[in-house]
C-alpha cells in the first residue's frame, strides 16, 4: 500500500521547487495523485460523496498553494471534484428510481434513509444539469444507468443493500472517470491534431509563436494529409523554445522558417494563420501564454488573420483574470535574460546609495484578452471566446471554482 | 499515451542511477572564522536568516533539487542549536533525502571536521563538499559526469572545485562578495588548476608563477575575473589526505596550496566553470549583503522569497520587486520601495520608508522611520523617527524613538539602542563585551561560548530588571567601562581593532564612502601609470602561449649589455671616489657579471670603458695632456683591469671596445689610439698575440674600420719585426 500523504508531499514539493512545470505534465501528475487519493481515502459508511469532496479538496488546497501559477493543477482538482459530483449525482437518480421501484415493495427503511440522504445531493446537482452532458451522454447513460438500476434492483432484493458493495462500485465509477480525464489529457493533442485537416489548407502559411506540443501534432497532422504549407516559428525569447520546434518540424519534413519575435509584426502580413499553444484558457476566453503572445495577437489583428489557440480541455480555467487569486505571472531567473558574468559589475551593491545599477525582469507569461483571440480548438472541437463559459459550465460544477473555502453544510 | 511512458521511464532512470552510488555530501555547518562576530556568539552563522530563511535551508534545498541524496551535516559552534533546528525542521522528514549529523566540540577547522568525518567512515564514494552558507542553483550532473570520467582516465584527478565568472573590482582589488581578488591559473584545455592565490599582495602589482609551470604545460589561462563558488566535488582521496597530512586545517589555504605547490603523490584538482547557473557564498557581512539582493532580483531563482522552496511561509511577489507577506499591518502612509521584502505579521506605523531592505517576521516599526539598505530580522521593535541606514539588526533589538544608526552598524541579539542615540558608522554593538584578546582568522566562534553563556545569563539578569537607567547603571557597576548606548541602552560597542581599522569598510554591509573610493581610486591610478610604464599591464584574464612566453624571457640583449656596462661603471665610479679596494671592486664586478649573466670579456670591455671614461673626465687642454691623464689612470688601475684580461680574447675585446669608443663615443682618443695601445702594451696589460690577431681579423674588413690599425702600422711592424729583439730586451733586464 503506498502512503498517500507521501505521495502528496512529494508533488507539493515538486511543485514548490518548480520541478515540474507545464501544463500537461502538472495535469497528469495531478490527476494521477488524485486518483491514488480516492481510491485509497478510508470513507465513512454514510455520505460518502462528500468525505471524498472534502480528501480531494484538502490535497488539492495544498497542491494549488504549492505553485498558484499552474493553473492546471486547480483545473484537474475542480475537474475530479466534479466528477464526484456528477456520479454522486448519477447514484442519486438511481436511488430515486431504485426508491420507486422498491418502494411498491417492502418498504426498507434503509432505502429511505438513503433517499434522505441523496435526494439533498441530488437536488443540488440536479438543478444545474450541464448543456453538454444533456446533448451528448443523456440518451446512452440512460440506457446503461437503466440497466445499471436493475442490476441494483435485484442485488437489493437479494441482498437488502449491502453498504460496502455500495461504496465501492462508487468508488469504482470515480475512478474509472478519472481514468478517462488522464487518458484524455494523454491524448488530448491527438484529438485536437485530428482537426487539423479542417482548418490547415494548401498553400497557407503558418505563424506560431515558442513551442507547444500541441501545435506540433497539429501541424503534423496536416503534413500527413499531404497539405504542403509553409511554418514560420518565432523564437520565443529569452527561452528560445522556437529554435526547438523549428528542428522538430523540419525534421518532420515541415517547410520552416525562424524569425525573430521582434520580427512578427515584418512578416505577419505574409501570415494566413497564427496558431499558437497557451499556458491557460480563462473563463472569460482570455489565455495566458508565453511572454510576448499579446504581441504576436496584436500583430494579427492590425492584419486581420486569424489567431487561432489549440489548447487541451484540462487548460480550460474557471477562474476569471481578475481574480485575485489567480498570480497572472512569474518573474522568472534574470540569468535567462542577460549572463550574470557580463554584467556582475553592474550588480555590484557597494557603489552609491547600495541600490542596484541595473535591474532585469523576466516575466514568463503573457494574458492574451478575448478579443484578439479568433477561435480555440479543442479536443472536443472548435469554440469562439464567447462559448467559453458554458464549457467551463460543464466541465466544472459553480460550488468549487473556489476550492480554499470549504462549503457551507 | 507514449509520451506518458516516456515521461515516467525517463523520471524512473534518474533514481535507479543514482540509486547505485547514493550520492553523497558533507555541509559544514561552521566556518570557523569570526567574520559574523558578534552575531556568531549567539547563534551559528549557518541559522542567521538570510531574506528571512535561514542560511542553511538554501543550502539543503539545493543539495536536495541537485539530487544529492545523502547529507552529512556537520556541527561544531553551537552544535545543538543547529541539531534542534535541523530535528525540528522538515529536513528530516523528507523521502529520499536523508539529513544526519556529526557534532564535535574541538574542531576548530575544517581540517579537523574532514579528518573527524573520515573517522566515521560515513563517506562511501564521491561527495560534494559545501559549506552551510552557500546558496546555488547549478545543476551537478554536468560536474558529476565530467569528475567522473576524469577521475577514471586519471585516478589523481580528485578533486573539481566549481568557479564562476565575476568581475572584480579593478579599484578595491576585491570582488562584490567582499572576498580578496583571486589570482588562478588554469590549464585552458584539461581545466586543471594550476595556481591559486587569494591573498595576493597588491603592493608590488605583480604575482609570481613558478617557472616550471610554464615548462610543463603548453599553455596556461591566467584569470582574475574568478570568482570561487567553494563547492567542490571531491572524492574519497581528499579525506585521507587530510588525514594524513594533519597540518592541514584551511581548505583553500592549506589544501588546494598544498596540492599545486607540494604536488603530493601528483593530485590533482580540476575546475567546472558555471556560466548561466548561480553560486556564491557568503563569507563576510558584504556578502551577505549582495547575495540578500541577489535573492530579491531573483537571480537564485527557484530559490526566491515566493517560492516556498521549504517550510517558509506565504510571500507575494508585487510591482518592482516588493515583496510582502500575507499578513502585514502596514498604514496606508507608509512607503515601501522597491526591492524590499517584509516578513509575517510585523507592524509598520505612519509615514515609514523602508526601501531595499529586508524586514524580517513579528516586527513593529513606528512612525516617521526611514530605514533604507538594512536588514531587520526578527521580533524588532524600532520606535517613532528612527533612522536606518544599511545596517543589520538581529532578532529581539529595541532601537528607542530618534535613535539613529548609520552605515556599516551591527546590532546583536536583543540589544538596546537608547533615545536619540546616534550609533557611530561600522560599529558592533553586543550584549557581550569584546574578548579582550583578538583571535586570529582560524580562531573558533566555538571558543567563546560557554563564556558568553555565562554572561548572557548575567546579562539577562539586568535586562529583566531593567528600567532604563537602572540598568545602565548596574551594568555600569558590574561590567567595568562600559560604552553609553543612549538613555536606556543596553549592549557594549565593540571597538574595531587597530589592524582591520582600514579595512572595516571592505567587508561592512554599507556601500563604501564615497571618500574612500576617490582614494582607492587615486591609488588605481597611480598602480595603473606605474604599470604602464612597466608595459606590463595583465589583461584580465588572458592565455600564456609559449611563444610569449620565450620572448619574455629572453628580453633585448642590447638593452641588457647597456645596463650592465652602466652598473659596472657606476661600481667603478663609486671605487674612484671612496677609495675602495681594488680587490673589492673585483668582487663587486664579479657578481654584477653573475647577476647579469655575463662572460669576463664583457667585463673586461666595461671596465675598460669606464677607464677611459674617467679619463676623458679629467680636464684637459690637448691631446697629449688627455694622453698623458689617460695613461696614469691606466697605470692607477693597471692591476683592476689586469685581472680581467687573462685571456686574449679580453685582450681583443678591450682592442675593439677601444675603437669602439674612438669612433662613436668619445673622438677625442682617435688621434691617440697607437699611443695608448703602446701604453697598454708596455704595462702588460695587452700582449703582442692579442695585437698581431687583431690585426690579422682586421686585414679583411672595410676600408673604415683600418683607419686605427693603420694608424698602429707602425707599432705593429715593430711588433713583427721585433719579437728576439724584445726577447733579448726582456733577458737584459733580467
Amino acid at each position: 500500500m503506498v502512503d498517500v500523504q507521501g505521495l502528496v508531499n512529494e508533488l507539493v514539493s515538486k511543485l514548490r521547487r518548480r520541478k515540474v512545470e507545464g501544463s500537461s505534465a502538472t495535469a497528469r501528475l495531478t490527476a494521477e495523485l488524485l486518483r491514488s487519493v480516492i481510491s485509497q481515502s478510508k470513507l465513512p459508511t454514510t455520505n460518502q460523496p462528500a468525505a471524498l469532496i472534502d480528501a480531494v479538496r484538502d490535497v488539492g488546497e495544498k497542491l494549488i498553494a504549492a505553485n498558484p501559477i499552474e493553473l492546471a493543477v486547480g483545473n484537474i482538482v475542480r475537474r475530479v471534484l466534479h466528477i464526484i459530483r456528477e456520479e454522486d449525482h448519477s447514484n442519486a437518480r438511481d436511488a430515486v428510481e431504485g426508491f420507486r421501484l422498491s418502494v411498491g415493495g417492502d418498504n426498507d427503511y434503509i432505502v429511505e434513509q438513503d433517499h434522505l440522504n441523496l435526494s439533498a445531493a441530488a437536488q443540488s446537482s440536479l438543478c444545474r444539469p450541464s448543456l453538454h452532458a444533456l446533448l451528448e451522454r443523456s440518451p446512452d447513460s440512460e440506457t446503461t444507468y437503466f440497466t445499471a438500476t436493475s442490476e441494483d434492483d435485484s442485488e437489493e432484493k437479494s441482498k437488502s443493500l449491502d453498504q460496502n458493495a455500495k461504496s465501492l462500485k462508487f468508488r469504482r465509477k470515480v475512478i474509472s472517470a478519472v481514468n478517462d480525464l488522464i487518458e484524455d489529457i494523454n491524448t488530448c493533442h491527438l484529438m485536437i491534431a485530428e482537426l487539423a485537416v479542417k482548418h490547415i489548407h494548401h498553400n497557407k502559411v503558418i505563424l506560431t509563436f515558442g513551442r507547444s506540443r500541441t501545435v506540433k501534432e497539429f501541424l503534423c497532422a496536416a503534413k500527413e494529409k499531404k497539405r504542403s504549407f509553409g511554418v514560420f516559428v518565432a523564437e520565443g525569447a529569452p527561452k528560445y523554445q522556437g529554435h526547438l520546434l523549428a528542428k522538430e518540424l523540419a525534421a518532420r519534413g515541415l517547410q520552416t522558417t525562424v524569425i525573430t519575435d521582434s520580427a512578427v509584426f515584418a512578416m505577419i502580413s505574409r501570415v494566413n494563420m497564427v496558431i499558437v499553444g497557451v499556458h491557460a484558457v480563462m473563463a472569460n476566453g482570455g489565455v495566458i501564454g508565453p511572454v510576448g503572445l499579446n504581441m504576436v495577437a496584436l500583430a494579427a489583428r492590425k492584419h486581420a488573420v486569424p489567431f487561432v489557440v489549440v489548447t487541451g480541455t484540462h487548460k480550460l480555467c474557471p477562474l476569471y483574470p481578475n481574480n485575485p487569486g489567480v498570480p497572472l505571472n512569474e518573474m522568472r531567473s534574470p540569468s535567462e535574460v542577460l549572463s550574470f558574468e557580463q554584467f556582475s559589475d553592474c550588480m555590484d551593491y557597494r557603489i552609491g546609495t547600495g541600490a542596484p545599477q541595473l535591474l532585469v525582469v523576466n516575466p514568463a507569461f503573457d494574458y492574451v484578452p478575448p478579443e484578439l483571440v479568433s477561435l480555440f480548438i479543442t479536443d472536443i472541437g472548435g469554440y469562439c471566446p464567447s462559448y467559453m463559459y458554458r464549457l467551463i459550465a460543464d466541465y466544472y460544477s459553480s460550488d468549487d471554482v473556489v476550492i480554499q473555502q470549504k462549503p457551507a453544510s | 499515451m507514449g509520451a506518458q511512458k516516456k515521461g515516467a521511464t525517463r523520471v524512473s532512470e534518474d533514481p535507479d542511477e543514482l540509486a547505485r552510488v547514493p550520492l553523497q555530501a558533507i555541509l559544514l555547518a561552521d566556518s570557523f572564522t569570526t567574520k559574523f562576530r558578534p552575531i556568531t556568539l549567539d547563534r551559528p552563522k549557518v541559522l542567521l536568516p538570510l531574506v528571512n530563511v535561514p542560511m542553511i535551508n538554501y543550502t539543503l534545498a539545493w543539495l536536495e533539487s541537485a539530487g544529492v541524496e545523502e547529507v552529512i551535516v556537520f556541527c561544531c559552534a553551537h552544535s545543538k542549536q543547529v541539531i534542534n533546528y535541523l530535528e525540528n525542521s522538515e529536513w528530516f522528514s523528507h523521502p529520499n533525502f536523508s539529513v544526519t549529523t556529526i557534532e564535535s566540540h574541538n574542531s576548530i577547522s575544517a581540517g579537523d571536521a574532514l579528518r573527524l568525518i573520515y573517522e566515521r567512515n560515513v563517506i562511501q564514494g564521491d561527495f560534494v563538499l559545501i559549506s552551510g552558507d552557500t546558496v546555488s542553483n547549478m545543476s551537478l550532473t554536468q560536474v558529476l559526469k565530467e569528475h567522473k570520467e576524469r577521475k577514471k582516465k586519471d585516478s589523481n584527478a580528485i578533486m573539481t572545485m566549481i568557479i564562476k565568472r565575476s568581475k572584480s573590482s579593478p579599484i578595491i582589488q576585491q570582488s562584490r562578495l567582499g572576498t580578496d581578488e583571486l589570482f588562478m591559473a588554469i590549464d585552458p584545455n584539461t581545466k586543471q588548476l594550476l595556481y591559486y592565490e587569494d591573498k595576493a599582495d597588491y603592493s608590488k602589482g605583480a604575482i609570481c608563477l613558478d617557472k616550471l609551470l610554464l615548462i610543463d604545460n603548453p599553455s596556461i589561462s591566467l584569470h582574475n575575473d574568478k570568482q570561487d563558488c567553494y563547492i567542490d566535488i571531491c572524492s574519497l582521496e581528499v579525506l585521507s589526505l587530510f588525514t594524513d597530512n594533519f597540518d592541514y586545517q584551511h581548505l583553500r589555504r592549506h589544501f588546494v596550496k598544498g596540492l599545486l605547490v607540494d604536488d603530493i603523490m601528483g593530485y590533482k584538482v580540476f575546475t567546472h566553470e558555471i556560466h548561466s547557473n548561480y553560486a556564491a557564498r557568503i563569507d563576510n557581512f558584504r556578502s551577505y549583503d549582495s547575495i540578500s539582493k541577489d535573492i530579491i532580483q531573483r537571480w537564485t531563482y527557484p530559490f526566491v522569497p515566493d517560492v516556498k522552496f521549504f517550510g517558509n511561509s506565504a510571500t507575494k511577489l508585487e510591482r518592482q520587486g516588493m515583496y510582502r507577506a500575507s499578513d502585514i499591518v502596514q498604514s496606508r502612509s507608509a512607503e515601501i520601495g522597491s526591492f524590499t521584502v517584509i516578513g509575517n505579521g510585523t507592524r509598520i506605523g505612519n509615514n515609514t520608508k523602508i526601501s531595499n531592505s529586508v524586514v524580517g517576521g513579528g516586527c513593529t516599526i513606528g512612525s516617521n522611520v526611514s530605514i533604507e539598505g538594512s536588514y531587520i530580522w526578527d521580533n524588532v521593535n524600532i520606535e517613532d523617527g528612527c533612522k536606518l541606514m544599511h545596517s543589520i539588526v538581529c532578532d529581539g533589538v529595541v532601537i528607542k524613538s530618534g535613535a539613529v544608526l548609520e552605515p556599516g552598524v551591527v546590532l546583536s541579539f536583543k540589544v538596546i539602542i537608547g533615545q536619540q542615540f546616534v550609533v557611530p558608522s561600522y560599529s558592533k554593538v553586543s550584549l557581550f563585551q569584546q574578548p579582550t584578546k583578538q583571535d586570529s582568522d582560524e580562531e573558533l566562534e566555538y571558543a567563546d561560548n560557554s563564556s558568553g553563556i555565562v554572561e548572557n545569563s548575567s546579562m539577562a539578569d539586568t535586562v529583566d530588571k531593567s528600567n532604563g537607567q537602572l540598568t545602565s547603571e548596574l551594568l555600569d557597576e558590574e561590567c567595568g567601562p562600559t560604552y553609553e548606548l543612549g538613555p536606556g541602552g543596553v549592549g557594549y560597542i565593540w571597538s574595531i581593532c587597530e589592524g582591520s581599522h582600514e579595512e572595516e569598510w571592505r567587508h561592512s554591509i554599507a556601500p563604501i564612502p564615497a571618500d574612500k573610493l576617490a582614494e582607492a581610486m587615486q591609488n588605481t591610478d597611480d598602480d595603473l601609470e606605474l604599470l604602464t610604464q612597466d608595459g606590463s599591464v595583465l589583461p584580465p584574464s588572458g592565455e600564456l602561449k609559449p611563444d610569449s612566453n620565450y620572448s619574455d624571457d629572453n628580453e633585448d640583449p642590447r638593452d641588457d649589455s647597456i645596463y650592465f656596462e652602466k652598473e659596472v661603471e657606476a661600481t667603478f665610479l663609486r671605487a674612484v671616489h671612496e677609495n675602495i679596494k681594488e680587490d673589492h671592486v673585483i668582487l663587486e664586478v664579479n657578481s654584477l657579471r653573475l647577476s647579469y649573466n655575463k662572460l669576463f670579456t664583457d667585463c673586461a670591455g666595461a671596465i675598460f670603458y669606464s677607464l677611459m671614461k674617467l679619463a676623458l673626465e679629467i680636464p684637459h687642454s690637448s691631446p697629449s695632456e688627455l694622453c698623458n691623464s689617460t695613461m696614469d689612470v691606466i697605470t692607477k688601475w693597471k692591476k683592476l683591469l689586469k685581472s680581467y684580461l687573462t685571456d686574449i680574447d679580453e685582450q681583443i675585446e678591450v682592442i675593439q671596445k677601444f675603437e669602439e669608443i674612438c669612433l662613436e663615443s668619445a673622438k677625442e682618443f682617435s688621434p691617440l689610439f697607437s699611443k695608448i695601445l703602446f701604453h697598454l702594451y708596455d704595462k702588460d696589460l695587452i700582449q703582442e698575440d692579442a695585437i698581431l690577431k687583431w690585426d690579422d681579423e682586421k686585414k679583411n674588413a672595410d676600408e673604415a674600420d683600418k683607419v686605427f690599425v693603420k694608424q698602429s702600422e707602425k707599432f705593429i711592424q715593430w711588433l713583427r719585426e721585433a719579437p728576439e729583439e724584445d726577447d733579448g730586451e726582456e733577458d737584459e733586464e733580467e
